[in-house]
């Protein structure tokens, strides 16, 4: 192999379809070549819609994750390990799911039996799981979403899926910020993200909507603030 | 199993079937409204919305003006990130690339999440040719391939459904598919859910390959999104071994950053959301999590033409919200399968005869299914002006030989309801004055208004002034 570079390169790494590949990129050249030119994109939109309060976006975090149906708790550092213990022993929860980086102390305060998630766990396995505790990469206020990225506080995207139950425990302030674009700038994309709005949900029968069609069916979120 | 668009009757004669279904009716309009009104309250929060919705068709011009570099950008990072890239001219070539992917993988089912490039190019068909089931996730899709039965909106595809005959074919279809539904379902939404449920969590427990399509790509990373509510799209991108993903190419952005207008305004324009309950985000693969075969299929089918248009490109800037469905009165009467694609409504007008070209009865039909009142273009998160490409394309139809004021006779005959309704028909006359050579003087037609009284002169100002000025 000599240079690899370049759009020869690219086309020799393709899959199917390489022949298809200079048609079609021919014929995009062919169908712009009279266009315009379009100018650079300009950002006058807002990078964020909230004062620069941390407890006032605090507040709209909790807000917007009620209104979609999460159940909001707050706490503090001591608080946690009690509150994850009531959490689950108001569900029944007999096993919870934990990713290997979860601080352990977080789940010193529960008898429910502590199960890992290992490569090899199937899914059948996971769907048997009670609960799933996870942390996150960061909550958005403004959206009500929190964002998962495969971090070791929060293991695969699967776990947080197949459980009936998660519990994501958000640190304020340092994980809390007001709007989608400072999340960008903060999320790392070549890792997989995972954004979630409230349990999973659907309208599609005459609009109504019904919690729980295939992931969780019960999301809480957990508020620790320093 | 589910059926074909192709072979529909024109727009008219279709639309006119749906007006004379009242289910169907009742149950867009009660759809069409409640997203309506939600969305505009979801859009009002935002103080920004112009702003993010221009920087929205600024990012898409940007990118269709120089989508060979973004495409050769995007193959570069999905290849860097451990894809595989595949190149598709049509549906034909698509279909085969997918199924002869299926085939090495010694599998003979896929999982599929709720895709319009999957249904554009009838992959469920192909694939059900060559021995291999593919299994709809999202909870409408499923809905539609029991019944074998065809999407009618983009966002809710099974809308045209009650929840008495959705019973009905849980009943009588599951069960010839894997688990079946509990004997004594009845017709609660939640039951009807969780039917849906079980049945399809055994599928995705076991699935080894995965299909999709994504609302985005990015070319800077490599990323690709796909925005959902349901979690079945997350069943389907992250349990599987092999994921295939079916994309057109004018879904590609620029950046990173870009994302986040888009990430905005495509939630509240579309279930009039703050954010939908669940976004994937994915680049190539990831060790130990998700996925170990990652498959990119980028789609043209049509694209490239649409391209070449100097006023119908714009429609490549769609990113399938389906606000336009919600607000316009034809659709509203007309329901989603008179458009015969799996692109109704506004959009589909426009968008589906450039991607098939205009030869067919239907597609010819289809720039005359709107009364131009503009509605379209006020809601687009990315600023398509519909009524214009609508306008440029009945000027093709119609320099092709004549056959263009029939059709529009006819469609405006199937839409006559809203000339009842002197809001809407002030609205769409106003919107007319660019388009006075196209419109009859008088509508023939059998509806009351249009017997006893001829279309009022076209009035100089724009329904834009008026949308802005007296208008809501
Ligand atoms: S044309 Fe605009 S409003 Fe209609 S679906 Fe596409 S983006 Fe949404």
């Amino acid at each position: 192999m000599t240079r690899g570079d370049g759009e020869t390169g690219a086309a020799s790494r393709t899959g199917t379809g390489t022949g298809s590949r200079d048609r079609i990129l021919a014929r995009v050249r062919t169908a712009v070549a009279d266009a315009r030119e379009a100018p650079e994109v300009t950002r006058d939109y807002l990078t964020t819609h909230t004062p620069d309060d941390p407890a006032a976006v605090l507040d709209l975090l909790h807000e917007n994750l009620a209104e979609y149906r999460a159940l909001v708790h707050r706490t503090d550092a001591e608080g946690l390990p009690p509150l994850l213990a009531r959490l689950l022993a108001e569900r029944g929860s007999a096993t919870v799911l934990a990713p290997a980086g979860l601080p352990p102390e977080w789940l010193g305060a529960t008898d429910a039996v502590r199960v890992q998630d290992r490569p090899e766990s199937t899914a059948a396995e996971l769907d048997a799981v009670d609960s799933v505790v996870t942390g996150c990469a960061l909550a958005i206020a403004e959206t009500g979403t929190i964002v998962l990225d495969g971090g070791p506080d929060q293991g695969r995207r699967r776990i947080t899926l197949v459980p009936d139950h998660h519990i994501c425990v958000v640190r304020a302030p340092d994980q809390v910020v007001a709007s989608v674009p400072r999340a960008m700038v903060r999320l790392d994309p070549t890792r997989p993200l995972t954004w979630i709005s409230g349990p999973s949900a659907t309208s599609d029968i005459e609009l109504d909507r019904v919690e729980g069609v295939h992931g969780p069916r019960t999301l809480e979120v957990v508020l620790v603030s320093d | 199993m589910s059926g074909t668009f192709v072979g529909m009757p024109a727009f008219p004669e279709a639309a006119r079937d749906a007006v004379g279904n009242t289910t169907l009716r009742a149950n867009l309009r009660h759809a069409t409204h409640t997203i309506r009104d939600k969305r505009a309250k979801a859009v009002a929060e935002l103080a920004d919305w112009q702003q993010l919705r221009e920087a929205g068709k600024q990012i898409k011009n940007h990118t269709l003006r120089h989508l060979e570099r973004y495409l050769v950008q995007l193959e570069e990072s999905v290849v860097r990130a451990g894809g595989t890239v595949h190149w598709a001219a049509d549906a034909d070539e698509a279909n085969r690339i997918v199924a002869d992917l299926v085939k090495a993988t010694g599998e003979r089912e896929v999982v599929k999440v709720k895709s319009m490039a999957t249904q554009e190019i009838g992959l469920n068909e192909a694939l059900a040719a060559e021995g291999i089931s593919a299994y709809e996730t999202d909870l409408a899709e499923l809905i539609v391939q029991l019944g074998r039965d065809l999407p009618s909106h983009i966002l809710v595809p099974a809308i045209h459904r009650n929840r008495g005959e959705i019973r009905d074919i849980f009943r009588e279809e599951m069960g010839k598919w894997g688990r079946a539904a509990p004997d004594a379902l009845t017709d609660s939404p939640a039951e009807l859910a969780e039917a849906a449920r079980l049945h399809l969590r055994e599928k995705f427990l076991r699935a080894k390959v995965g299909v999709s399509g994504a609302n985005f790509m990015v070319a800077e990373t490599g990323t690709l999104v796909v925005f959902e509510s349901e979690g079945n799209g997350r069943m389907c991108l992250t349990l599987p071994e092999t994921l295939i993903s079916v994309v057109g190419i004018e879904k590609v952005i620029p950046t990173w950053q870009d994302l986040e207008v888009f990430l905005q305004t495509l939630p509240r324009s579309s279930t009039a959301e703050r954010m939908n309950p669940y976004t994937s985000m994915w680049t190539g693969t990831t060790d130990g999590d998700g996925p170990s075969v990652f498959h990119l299929v980028l789609l043209d089918n049509g694209r490239t033409d649409t391209l070449a248009d100097e006023v119908g490109r714009q429609a490549l800037r769609c990113i399938r919200c389906s606000a336009c469905l919600n607000v316009c009165p034809v659709y509203e009467r007309a329901g989603g399968h008179a458009y015969g694609s799996v692109y109704p409504g506004p959009i589909g007008a426009i968008l589906s005869p450039q991607l098939r070209g205009t030869e067919s009865e239907i597609d010819a039909s289809l720039p005359y299914a709107s009364s131009l009142c503009g509605a379209c273009y006020e809601v687009c998160p990315v600023a398509i002006d519909i009524p214009e490409v609508l306008v440029h394309l009945r000027e093709r139809v119609a320099d092709r030989g004549g056959k263009g004021h029939r059709l529009e006779k006819a469609a405006m005959k199937a839409a006559s309801w809203a000339m009842d309704r002197p809001g809407v028909m002030a609205a769409a006359e106003r919107a007319a004055t660019r388009t006075r050579r196209l419109h009859p003087k008088k509508v023939p037609g059998t509806g009351a208004w249009t017997d006893s009284r001829a279309l009022p002169e076209l009035p100089e100002k724009s329904f834009r002034d008026w949308w802005k000025g007296e208008g809501r």
